[in-house]
């Protein structure tokens, strides 16, 4: 009764964090009427390279490979605030997880099949879990490291065994996990495409561009990176649970790569296609928002733009000089550089609007308070010159694109009227993400964006800002600042092991952290984005989940 | 002694044209002022060098144009900005009230002598501004690039080719090196390492946003094209009678240099002259179109393609005026290259 009860909890804590986001979503069920057959084409400006569920990390792969593979648990395929319950997958119920938080107890669906025919077993789970390590995968670490075992399989990948951590009973379909300390967001963890179920006998490499069997409502019939991805129904496939899993309507689903983006824009209006992954150029959204109006969809993201500071080195390691830019900034200004106010909301803290722990804070205006409301840049000039540091060299690196260059110039902008010597720098957007982590680079300031892993408030502030999250010499230091404040690492300890036992008060734990880290302005967030979809008009049932984006599984061609 | 034989070739051809009864003038023995009538007389040369000219001057009066007709800093974000149109004051970057009202679109070409004649770009910043100021960045490095070309080909050309044996094999296989490198493979190469990181070894110095990179990467890469048809005009001259001639009199290597071998390329690096002009503009273009040129917040035609292709649809000339500015350097720079070469080596096959 009392692993019930636990297992309530967790789920409690991800649906009352996320009530705002509902209200501001809307919280509709998916359509439950449509029409079978036809063949969606999408267009991207190119393929995001790797096919394995385990290895790829890309939100452009991490939205298909929805449809192609389950894990145990998975993300309910629902709008709005729904679509960040965890709800069972391949597993029957949601699990049992021990007192203590450290131990999950599944039981694996019978009768579920691969595309390839043969049934999804509990050794191809444990197969699963293992694979994770053996291949190495970008969140190995980070996200599953806490299971038993997982330390030996990051120290020795190819002899993963995770001994004592996975272990499953063939007879009765069982399948524990054990974990050496609890984690309140290991379901969540779980829910991502990285712990997929394969077959025990995928292999244990990349995959690149040879497809995995999955058990979801469509297979992966062909890939070329450069040119098209193919999905066909998978013929294996008996709808199991329309939360996790549901049936699609369309026969195929063309993915074409090679188009620009004013291209696919063309294709679309043409009905020459049917959607496309890039965002639309900044010129074609006035042509979009009026013209097109109907087949246009805008949704809020869980995510943020912002400028890192390196806090390691000058003048960035002076609190006065973060916050100064802070001061300066005037967001508005931004949010015009990304399409106006209707895509994008300024933000001064590092929480996005309708995430667990959120609560309107900004100390970066004029009339500190809940709102941005005008740049300070009296107050910004003040503190530079306080801190002595006029006449400083300064180099922002964003990377090559439109909008990104655009946020580039403007903030070089900012700091000249601070007073710095700054440059701005594009690099390719194939490498800047590494580029700006790596301390090597020396790299002062940069411009990035954030999005949502999964819903908590953790993935914000621990992953960015923590002391763990920052290695130095690392193109994988995902703490890209470099902050490392003791006492507020310390709240963020505090946060995350009381996530299971005590959610209510690690909730407002993190609502401070995100004050205190926003006090200290390691970065300076600028605007939270939204999500535009520009659809043909023969499409129809959109449905957008928060963590998926669009659910094409549940949309149909006319 | 022939000391300089295209001249005197020049000159002779001249005298053939003249009237026999008639004694030619004084200026038409002199080579390069018959060369100076035949380029007057080229009227396409005479047009593309004036038209050159007029667009050097504009672009040199880029800070006058910026201050008493444009009356904005052209380096300057000016989202928030608002002009005076028509009398009608109007944001610099309006946003879309149709529909979804999705975008921000700057101000279009007002077509009249004032601010925006060419409209904005996405940071509002007026654009006949920055394409004069451009214009004077590409014309800048196209023009010193050219000079760091053409002396560093010239040397190596005019060493290689008379000093001959292992000098001009080392000196070859230099060249052959950096030929085998695809041109622009090699300028975006070198920019992508030296403009991330800056330049300095020993007493040189150059921070990466320097103009003097780009400079420096474009001069370079093209002293090969250069060095080698040089080498073979030196090599060629070398064989000739009157270097025989002098040779065999005793006359001092750096004399024979001096006097019989560098007058004779200096015609053919004259012609060079417009040709690397124009390729230099490109090449410098199209570095800075890669965003490894000319570095914010300097601009450069190229940087302002970059600017406009994000506005093509809504804003086309943000993109088109610049690219016709380069269109219409290149296209006279190599009209006018013809008619200098017509006029000073009317027998080179060099294009």
């Amino acid at each position: 009764m009392r692993c019930l009860k636990t297992a309530l909890r967790s789920t409690l804590l991800a649906v009352t964090g996320l009530a705002v986001v509902g209200a501001m979503c809307g919280g509709t069920a998916l359509a439950d009427e449509g029409k079978r057959g036809g063949t969606l084409r999408i267009l991207a400006r190119a393929g995001a390279g790797t096919l394995d569920p385990h290895i790829n990390y890309t939100a452009q792969y991490f939205q298909t490979e929805a449809f192609v593979y389950d894990g145990l648990v998975t993300f309910k395929k629902a709008n709005g605030a729904e679509g960040n319950i965890v709800v069972a997958d391949l597993a029957e119920a949601m699990p049992t997880i021990s007192p203590d938080g450290k131990t999950y107890t599944f039981k694996l669906r019978k009768g579920i099949k691969f595309s390839t025919g043969k049934e999804v077993t509990v050794d191809d789970v444990v197969a699963s879990f293992r694979r994770i390590f053996k291949v190495q995968g970008p969140t190995a670490s980070s996200f599953y490291n806490g299971i038993v075992g997982a330390d030996k399989c990051l120290a020795e990948a190819a002899s993963c065994t995770l001994d004592g951590g996975v272990s499953v009973d063939a007879a009765t379909n069982a399948i524990t996990i054990k974990l050496t300390d609890p984690d309140s967001e290991f379901l969540q963890k779980l829910s991502l495409p990285h712990a997929s179920i394969l077959p025990a006998d995928a292999p244990a490499k990349d995959a690149g561009n040879d497809p995995i069997p999955g058990t979801g409502p469509y297979t992966i019939e062909s890939y070329d990176p450069n040119t098209r991805l193919r999905f066909v129904r998978n013929p294996n496939f008996k709808e199991w649970s329309k939360d996790a899993q549901p049936d699609g309507y369309v026969d195929a689903i063309n993915y074409d790569f090679g188009l620009t983006e004013e291209a696919e824009i063309t294709a679309i209006q043409n009905g020459q296609a049917d959607w496309m992954f890039d965002p639309p150029p900044p010129d074609r959204l006035p042509e979009l928002g009026s013209k097109y109006a109907k087949q246009v969809h805008l949704s809020l993201l869980a995510a943020m733009w912002y400028a890192p500071f390196n806090t390691n080195l000058a003048p960035f390691n002076d609190e006065r000089v973060r916050k100064a830019v802070n001061y300066a900034i005037d967001r508005s200004a931004l949010v015009k550089l990304f399409g106006g106010a209707n895509l994008g909301a300024p933000s001064c803290q590092i929480l996005p609007p309708g995430f667990p722990s959120y609560e309107p804070y900004c100390p970066y205006t004029v009339d500190p308070g809940a709102k941005w409301s005008k740049p300070d840049v009296e107050k910004a000039k003040a503190l530079v010159k306080e801190s002595g540091t006029v006449g400083q060299k300064v180099t922002i690196i964003v990377e090559d694109t439109t909008v990104a260059r655009s946020i580039g110039v403007y903030l070089q902008g900012v700091l000249q009227q601070l007073g710095y010597d700054a440059t701005v720098k594009p690099i390719s957007q194939n490498i800047q993400f590494a580029y700006i982590q790596n301390t090597n680079n020396k790299v002062q300031m940069s411009v990035s964006q954030w999005y949502q892993d999964y819903p908590a408030a953790s993935d914000f502030l621990n992953i960015l800002f923590s002391c763990g999250s920052f290695h130095e010499g690392s193109d994988s230091s995902i703490n890209i600042t470099g902050f490392c404040n003791k006492d507020i690492d310390a709240k963020m300890k505090e946060a995350l092991s009381l996530g299971t036992a005590d959610p209510a008060k690690a909730a407002s734990i993190w609502t401070a952290v995100d004050k205190l880290v926003t006090d200290s302005a390691p970065a300076a967030v600028m605007f939270t984005p939204k999500q535009v979809d520009f659809l043909s008009t023969r499409v129809k049932g959109f449905n957008f989940n928060l963590q998926i984006k669009w659910v094409m599984s549940e949309s149909w061609v006319e | 002694m022939r000391a300089f034989e295209v001249d005197e070739r020049l000159g002779a051809e001249a005298g053939a044209k003249a009237p026999a009864s008639v004694p030619p003038r004084e200026a038409s023995q002199n080579p390069w002022a018959v060369a100076a009538r035949k380029l007057r007389r080229d009227g396409a040369a005479m047009v593309s060098l004036i038209v050159f000219l007029v667009v050097v001057a504009l672009c040199l009066s880029a800070p006058l144009y910026a201050t008493y007709v444009s009356g904005t800093d052209p380096f300057a974000t000016n989202l928030n900005g608002e002009a005076v149109i028509n009398g009608q004051t109007t944001p610099v970057l309006e946003a879309s009230t149709e529909g979804l009202g999705l975008g921000m679109t700057p101000i279009g070409p007002t077509w009249r002598i004032g601010p925006y004649v060419l409209g904005a770009d996405n940071q509002g910043r007026d654009v006949a501004a920055r394409l004069l100021y451009g214009g004077r960045n590409s014309l800048l490095i196209a023009g010193v690039a050219t000079i760091i070309t053409l002396a560093g080909a010239t040397l190596l050309g005019v060493v290689a080719g008379s000093f001959g044996g292992l000098v001009d094999a080392a000196l070859s296989r230099l060249l052959d090196i950096l030929w085998a490198f695809p041109i622009y493979l090699l300028a975006i190469s070198l920019s992508i390492v030296l403009i991330s990181k800056g330049f300095d070894i020993g007493p040189i110095s150059i921070t990466s946003g320097s103009l003097a990179l780009p400079i420096v990467i474009i001069g370079i890469v093209y002293v090969p094209y250069v060095a080698r048809p040089i080498r073979g005009h030196v090599l060629s001259l070398m064989a000739q009678e009157f270097v025989t001639a002098a040779i065999g009199l005793g006359v001092p290597s750096w004399r024979i240099l001096w006097v019989d071998i560098l007058p004779n390329v200096a015609t053919r690096v004259i012609v060079f002259i417009p040709l690397m002009l124009a390729l230099n503009m490109m090449t410098e273009s199209a570095l800075s179109f890669l965003s490894i040129g000319v570095q914010s917040p300097d601009a450069s035609w190229g940087t302002i393609i970059q600017d406009g292709q994000g506005l093509l649809y809504s804003r086309p000339w943000v993109a088109l005026a610049p690219g016709m500015a380069i269109a219409l350097c290149v296209l006279a720079l190599n009209i006018l290259g013809d008619g200098v070469r017509d006029a000073l080596d009317p027998k080179s096959k060099l294009r």
